[in-house]
């Protein structure tokens, strides 16, 4: 009995109806635009919440004239590259306007770099988030 | 292109990104509305306890 009021408990007992339909679009949707995983699973103020903070450090990134990085010539490069793409849309529509495409050699456009960067990363462990929600994992 | 639209100092930077930062984690990392805010008020507290640590270790080795 407690054995099974723990498997429900944990997620476990719930996940085969879970699992119905495309579980990975949470995790897409997420990915794509920040928060929308969570507002896909009807999360809402979890979504609302992790939007205004994805998007305000994406935002105030470029407000600080921080660079989005376009191309990779070394490492850093390419890790910097793989942490914006993290932020999905917002990554694409900042290159389609052009922002962020100048280096700026001030300290608050390295802070401003940093930003978008950890935007992305950020972007990514919510949309994670949002899979396990709808897998089942996390409640 | 001119100046940066927003200019923080140092601290407010900070601040900003403990502040971001620490409500994904508290959000992404526990289950329960309670633990949520617990979770993020504790990361916000260690990143800018962190930062101010590090600032002044880091102005003694410059001395």
């Amino acid at each position: 009995m407690a054995i099974e009021e723990n498997k429900t408990a944990a997620g476990v007992g719930s996940q085969p109806a879970s699992q119905e339909g495309f579980v990975y679009l949470p995790l897409i949707a997420g990915w794509l635009v920040p928060g929308g995983g969570h507002f896909l699973l009807r999360k809402w103020g979890r979504g609302a919440l992790l939007a205004a903070s994805i998007l305000g450090m994406f935002v105030l990134g470029l407000a600080m004239q921080g660079k989005v990085y376009a191309n990779a010539h070394d490492i850093l490069d390419i890790l910097g590259l793989a942490g914006d793409l993290g932020n999905g849309l917002p990554y694409v529509i900042s290159r389609f306007l052009g922002l962020g495409d100048v280096q700026v050699m001030v300290t608050t456009a390295d802070y401003g770099t940093r930003f978008i960067v950890v935007a992305g990363l950020l972007n990514i462990i919510a949309a994670v988030d949002a899979h396990n929600l709808r897998t089942g994992r996390k409640s | 292109m001119g100046n940066p639209i927003f200019q923080p100092s140092h601290f407010t930077a900070v601040v900003l990104f403990a502040l971001f930062a620490s409500t994904v984690f508290g959000i992404t990392q526990r289950e329960t509305p309670r633990n949520m805010f617990r979770y993020g008020i504790y990361c916000f507290v260690l990143f800018l306890a962190a930062a101010i640590v590090l600032s002044w270790i880091m102005y003694f080795i410059a001395r």
